[in-house]
């Protein structure tokens, strides 16, 4: 496996560093919960509505509530020309591994035969963005103050030609020498991780060593994500 | 007529809401601009309580057979489940479709994009202006709010580059705007009993008998209509129903600076 130089970040960036942050919680007041983040250019709003009645009935579980995730990026969000809205291959996954990033956290068996529902729109985006609505919809759970043991903090991490880096843009993961991305959720508390995926070539060594970059990025969210909830709750 | 329609006529006949603003009141608008880059133009409106996101993108299209020298142009309205618990992920209902296309015709009908600018090659490409508007929070009123952010949001969309072979290059945005020619600007004014009231909550919405959106020109000229709701109106309550829409329309023209 041969790997291209990649000498300096695109946007000139150290090789751990975020991209510029912001995160903000209870934006949709009618919701049961909700959150903003923003990593760069991508952005996310992610709204919980539940425990509520679930219907088709089979779909019930009498031993505990069900959480549900729907992706989606709005129709203008998308590089290059429209996207058409309705669900994709794509944002079928996603609402798949989100669904599985988040439930570890969290504790639904007060509510048995109900579910929660997150709804995360993104009205921007520039990579990263399941990452971005992952830890959106972790503040919005934690804002409809449902019970969870963590908080989850997603980011991408990969490698860009030679180099190992943390939060890769759309120019990076678009790198012509070669790019892997590599989606990471984190439950900073424990260090256990609850999404996993990769998209490209790398050695099980810099796999490693680019989950222990994930797990360092993640403390760094998981502060802002607590900022932005206590920024709420202060008052 | 049940207790909840009783007590807000009750409040109604002494002029107030139930949030304390008057008959034909709105509630404090706010309007952010370029909140997607990836769009060619978009804003984010809002409306008291209510939270929308307006994007644009243009695209190139192959012209409709009977305009071959008229660009395209449509409004789609995503009714998002965030927003409201009683929306549903899934194609949009009547409620999405309605609204997209009194928004659509209110800009439509008064010739507000001059269509004919958006030719590139007569009967092969022309551009496509497409508004999306993606609701945020439904705290009413998402009619009025879309109507606005749409006309606001193409106001302040700039042609990507067209490359030599007329594709598109989205990567690098010029600083032509859209031709724009007018601003129509939708009213609705809702009946409840015999009072007329603006911008209600989702509440009000609910208790309405009938409602009439206007869209209105700077010049005052009425360029489309909507009833809606389910009782019927004379034609004097269309009258002051028009006198509402076009003095209200003028006053959020002048907040807006438009």
């Amino acid at each position: 496996m041969k790997s291209a130089k990649y000498e300096k970040r695109f946007d000139g960036r150290d090789w751990e560093e975020l991209r510029p942050m912001n995160a903000k919680v209870g934006i949709i007041p009618r919701a049961d919960g909700s959150a903003m983040f923003q990593i760069g250019k991508t952005t996310a709003y992610a709204a919980v509505y539940g425990p509520r009645d679930l219907h088709p009935k089979f779909m019930q579980n009498p031993r505990t509530g069900i959480l549900r995730c729907d992706y989606n990026m709005l129709p203008f969000s998308g590089h290059g020309e429209r996207v058409r809205p309705g669900g994709s291959r794509r944002s079928k996954e996603i609402n798949l591994v989100m669904q599985n990033a988040l439930l570890p956290v969290l504790d639904l068996t007060d509510f048995p035969n109900t579910v929660v529902d997150i709804f995360v729109d993104l009205p921007q985006t520039d990579a990263g963005t399941r990452c971005a609505a992952i830890t959106a919809a972790s503040m919005a759970l934690a804002d409809a103050g449902l019970s969870m043991k963590g908080l989850v903090s997603a980011v991408a991490v990969g490698k860009v030609g030679d180099k190992i880096v943390v939060d890769l843009n759309y120019d990076e993961e678009a790198f012509e020498g070669g790019a892997a991305d590599i989606p990471v959720a984190v439950i900073p508390s424990t260090g256990e991780i609850t999404l996993l995926q990769l998209d490209g070539e790398v050695s099980k060594e810099d796999l490693m060593k680019a989950l222990e970059y994930a797990k360092r990025a993640a403390n760094k969210i998981h502060e802002l994500q607590k900022k932005a909830l206590k920024e709420k709750y202060h008052e | 007529m049940n207790e909840q329609k009783q007590h807000l006529l009750r409040a109604l006949a002494k002029g107030v809401r139930y949030d304390g603003r008057a008959l034909t009141e709105f509630r404090p608008l706010k309007v952010e601009l370029d909140i997607s880059r990836s769009a060619e133009g978009s804003t984010r409106v809002l409306l008291g309580e209510t939270d929308l996101f307006v994007g644009v993108k243009l695209g190139i299209e192959t012209p409709y057979p009977d305009t071959p020298e008229d660009g395209n142009f449509m409004v789609n309205a995503e009714l998002r489940p965030m927003s409201n618990p009683e929306f549903e992920v899934g194609p949009p209902g009547n409620q999405a479709i309605e609204l997209a296309r009194v928004v659509d015709r209110g800009i439509r009908e008064a010739h507000a994009i001059d269509t004919a600018k958006l030719c590139i090659k007569k009967g092969e490409k022309v551009w496509s202006v497409m508004v999306d508007v993606c609701t945020v929070n439904d705290d009413g009123n998402l009619l009025d709010a879309s109507g606005i952010g749409a006309i606001i949001a193409i106001k302040n969309t700039f042609f990507p580059k067209l490359k030599e072979d007329n594709t598109v290059d989205y990567e690098e945005k010029t600083k032509n705007k859209l031709p724009l020619q007018k601003e129509p600007i939708p009213i609705t004014v809702y009946k409840v009993g015999s009072y007329f009231i603006v911008d209600p909550l989702p509440v009000e919405e609910k208790l309405s008998d009938a409602r009439l959106t206007a869209a209105i020109t700077e010049e005052g000229i009425v360029c489309a209509l909507q009833k809606g709701g389910e009782s019927q109106l004379t034609t004097d309550d269309i009258s002051k129903m028009l006198d509402i829409s076009i003095d209200k329309a003028q006053e959020i023209r002048k907040k807006l600076k438009l």
